[in-house]
């Protein structure tokens, strides 16, 4: 049986961190360390705790992620 | 956390390995245009119950997801478009011309073995069939590259690049998986990713190795929210084969073979 793994998920800010990256809680609860992608940057996007986002996560390594989308 | 199984955990591990080979074996000789899919699923039930064991994947609930109900059937079979997971139902009748995936585990003993392969039903589109005949291949390559000293990407990478080289698709949000006393444990192994990275391989790892392939350009299966059966975003047919898998020195020794050289 194939195990599935999401590969982009919502979570919440619990933490700025330096050099741009972010502590988030998952939806299925999961904490992971977060980047915040070129796009993002960009655009100047600020991103606070409290904020919801989307997270993209690759299956090698599901303690880390890439913001994608900062929810209005 | 991956563990290295030890030997006498590795003799446990083939006779439930040699037990789900025979299952899908029986299942090979059996399915035929006009079966429900249930027909399937209750044909292996019997013969896994009757030889003690009992199925891997009845009642199994992937962690961290309260949304999925436990699994309920045996085996996981996906008719076409549908990639894995889908559920056997006394509503879904096999067809001339459907490919057919069929993904058994077998609990025996304490530890799982787990495999699979897609059944072609009478004559099907060239493209289909070589699709199906690729991803065989597909799964040969990756297990010729399970061996001590290699790394686990170098797995995924030979099955990625021999299935581009026919410009099928790879499903990336499904992956197989390290499996022993428990159906899914560390690490992940998917299907696509560079050539040297990754965990170092050694001897006594037993993976599950499944590449899923599609036509068209559907890079994730999707399941609607709390279902099981996962599906090609462009509705293009899928196939999927699988076996469980003992890195060794040398060469990888495979539990779910069987006689019909599968």
């Amino acid at each position: 049986m194939a195990k599935e793994e999401s590969i982009e998920i919502e979570g919440v800010i619990l933490e700025a961190l330096p050099n741009a990256q972010f502590k988030v809680k998952l939806e299925n609860s999961l904490e992971v360390l977060a980047h915040v992608s070129g796009k993002i940057r960009m655009h100047y996007i600020r991103i606070l705790p409290g904020d919801k986002v989307k997270v993209q996560i690759s299956p090698y390594d599901i303690t880390k992620g890439r913001i994608t989308y900062r929810y209005k | 956390m991956i563990t290295i199984k030890s030997e006498r955990e590795i003799e446990l591990m083939r006779e439930s390995g040699a037990l789900t080979a025979q299952v899908l074996d029986l299942l090979e000789k059996e399915i035929k245009p006009g079966m429900s899919t249930k027909q399937l699923d209750s044909m292996a039930e019997a013969f896994i119950r009757d030889h003690s064991a009992v199925p891997s994947f009845l009642n199994y609930a992937p962690k961290g997801d309260p949304d999925v109900t436990p699994y309920p059937a045996t085996l996981c079979v996906s008719i076409n478009e549908e990639v894995v997971h889908g559920v056997p139902s006394i509503k879904r009748i096999l067809k001339e011309g459907d490919i057919v995936s069929v993904d058994c585990g077998v609990y025996k003993g304490g530890y799982h073995g787990d495999a699979a392969r897609t059944f072609v039903l009478g004559i099907i589109d060239e493209k289909v069939q070589k699709l199906v005949d690729v991803t065989s291949e597909c799964l040969e390559r990756g297990i010729a590259m399970a061996v001590e000293g290699n790394r686990l990407h170098d797995i995924s990478s030979a099955i990625e690049d021999h299935a581009r080289s026919f410009r099928f698709s790879v499903i990336e949000n499904m992956v197989g998986h390290g499996i022993g006393s428990e159906l899914h444990e560390d690490p992940a192994v998917p299907n696509y990713g560079r050539k040297n990275t990754g965990v170092r391989l050694v001897a006594g790892m037993t993976l599950a190795i499944e590449p899923m392939i599609a036509l068209g350009r559907s890079r994730r299966a999707i399941s609607k929210r709390g279902g099981w059966v996962a599906v090609t975003e462009d509705g293009k047919p899928s196939a999927h084969f699988e076996h469980t898998i003992v890195v060794r020195l040398g060469k990888a020794e495979v539990l779910t073979r069987t006689f019909l050289g599968r």
